[in-house]
């Protein structure tokens, strides 16, 4: 670690900003540059996407703001709560593949954060019901993972990273691995959640539309090493749903986008 | 959010009663092979007019089995405690080892290379020096342990090593301890690869035991089954050394048995290994 001096945890946030990265760099072990250095402010409530080809350090990125490892240099801010008792936790990460522990019972699943904070169970029980119920999964409580479709699986996973009640929500492809119809109900519900819970929601993608769908600015990278390569606001009238998806509107992001994100998979072979 | 449309469970598959029958013959078929199979040793046997000193008949192995039931089953009881003994030591000694290793890379590193040595030194060649210098009793409890811990160990590593990458991220993210991790995730992520050693381990110990025994028994005491079938061997008891070899077989069928029902018990929500033999 070339710059130590990553700081975690400050309460103080003037500008209402929910994650601040400055100057943001990981090299692995090897040396090879994996992201930045990159600049990456999103302020509280909002949603912004991360665009980019695969292996330009979107994930990094994401691993770097939940503290699963350290930048090699720059600072990485995330805004904490003055309260973290039981069993808050700021941060909710929902993985690609639904990543669920299969052998135990959807309930199980969701109350695991809760349960490593030491929650007991009988106020557990309250959380998990709340937050299946937000994710419509509530009578499925006490199935076992392998008895859920893809989509329902991924909605657990989102129940479980809701459960802590998280002021950022960091979702890593979430939906990438799901067919194109029930990706596009997730992504409504999505929107619902966010909506409604006010959450600030950092989504990495490598899809175009739901990117534009979903966000309220989108940061177009570039391959490895990952770069900003440019930042899109994504003005559509509030709440988005089915008719923005058809819009003229749309399309006219959609490639404005794609024309951003050209050259990020064009410059180099990968 | 709308509810989801998806079934809890899929529905059951008309093609069971096929199935059904398929499994009625399964089953069926190796059992009418056997009696095909005794019914013509006996006929062999009695044709020929064979001595049951050279080849006994099944009904005389039957007979030697009722009439010797006393002595046969007091070895039998003796061998199947030394399997019971040998096979716990090798799943505590086994699951402990990985454990082990698992929180310590030195460890494994340092002594992984003396597992497999006591591993593929055939036990048959070190039952005589575990003689010489530990007591019978124990002797043959080691040799049963020795045979019986390389698959616990390594099948156990191999489970904790297996751990979804993702789903550790997520205990490091909300921050629990080493022993949260160990019982909420590594273990239960394990489980299917320790009972499959434990399985392997269960045959195996049987046969430490039962090696052991015959070093032992050459040596000039015991009262296993292995020393059994050794001494009528001795005595030309053969229709004695069958019925005991019968016995042995079946105690290594019925600890297989017992370990796949409690693998399968313990699996059967969630594995696909248990799931796949219901649906």
């Amino acid at each position: 670690m070339a710059n130590s001096a990553a700081s975690r945890g400050s309460d103080v946030d003037p500008a209402g900003l929910a994650v601040d990265l400055r100057d943001v760099v990981k090299a692995y072990d090897n040396g090879v540059v994996a992201l930045g250095p990159i600049d990456l402010a999103v302020r509280r409530g909002e949603f912004v996407s991360l665009l980019g080809p695969s292996g330009c350090g979107k994930s990094t990125a994401l691993r770097l703001i939940a503290g699963l490892s350290g930048p090699t240099s720059g600072t990485v801010n995330v805004t904490r709560p003055a309260r973290t008792e039981n069993g808050r936790h700021p941060i909710g990460f929902v993985f690609q593949e639904p990543t669920l522990m299969p052998w135990t019972t959807v309930r199980e699943n969701v109350r695991l954060p809760l349960k490593l904070a030491h929650v007991p169970p009988l106020e557990s029980r309250e959380r998990i019901d709340a937050a299946l119920a937000q994710v419509g999964l509530r009578e499925f409580a006490d199935s076992y993972p392998r008895e859920l479709s893809g989509g329902m699986k991924m909605r657990v996973s989102l129940a479980r990273a809701l459960v802590t009640d998280p002021d950022i929500l960091l979702m890593d492809e979430p939906f990438a691995a799901l067919d194109e119809i029930t990706r596009f109900r997730l992504n409504n519900d999505l929107l619902a959640l966010w909506r409604s819970l006010q959450k600030t929601v950092i989504f990495v993608t490598h899809s175009v539309f739901e990117s534009v769908y979903l966000s309220q600015r989108i940061m177009v990278m570039t391959s490895r090493p990952g770069r900003v390569a440019a930042e899109i606001a994504i003005e559509a009238a509030e709440p988005r749903g089915e008719a923005f998806r058809t819009s003229a509107d749309y399309a006219g992001y959609c490639r404005k986008v794609s024309e951003t994100l050209a050259p990020a998979y064009s410059e180099r072979s990968s | 959010m709308s509810p989801p449309k998806a079934a809890p469970s899929p529905a059951a598959v008309p093609a069971s009663q096929d199935s059904g029958s398929l499994r009625l013959v399964r089953l069926a078929l190796p059992i009418l092979v056997l009696a095909a199979g005794i019914a013509m040793w006996e006929l062999v046997v009695r044709v020929n007019d064979i001595p049951p000193y050279v080849l006994p008949a099944p009904s005389a192995i039957f007979a030697t089995l009722v009439r010797d039931w006393g002595v046969l089953s007091q070895s039998l009881l003796t061998t199947l405690l030394t399997t019971f003994e040998g096979f716990i030591a090798a799943a505590i000694g086994g699951i402990a080892l990985a454990l082990l290793f698992n929180l310590s890379r030195w460890l494994e590193y340092s002594l992984f290379p003396y597992a497999v040595v006591l591993q593929v030194t055939p036990v048959i060649a070190i039952a005589p020096l575990l003689l010489i210098y530990l007591s019978q009793a124990t002797a043959v409890v080691v040799c049963a342990f020795i045979v019986a811990f390389f698959p616990v160990l390594s099948n156990t590593t191999l489970g904790l090593n297996s751990v979804d990458r993702n789903l550790a991220g997520l205990f490091q993210l909300y921050g629990a301890s080493r022993l949260q991790t160990l019982c909420l995730l590594k273990l239960p992520a394990a489980l299917p690869f320790m009972l499959g050693g434990l399985r392997i381990a269960g045959g195996l110990s049987l046969i430490g035991a039962v090696v052991a025994e015959i070093a032992a028994g050459s040596a000039g005491a015991g009262s296993g089954l292995a020393y059994r079938i050794a001494e009528s061997g001795y005595r030309l008891n053969i229709p004695r050394m069958f019925a005991a070899l019968l016995l042995l077989s079946a105690a290594g069928i019925v600890i297989y048995g017992l370990l796949a029902l409690t693998s399968h018990l313990l699996l059967r929500r969630w594995h696909e290994s248990a799931i796949g033999k219901e649906s």
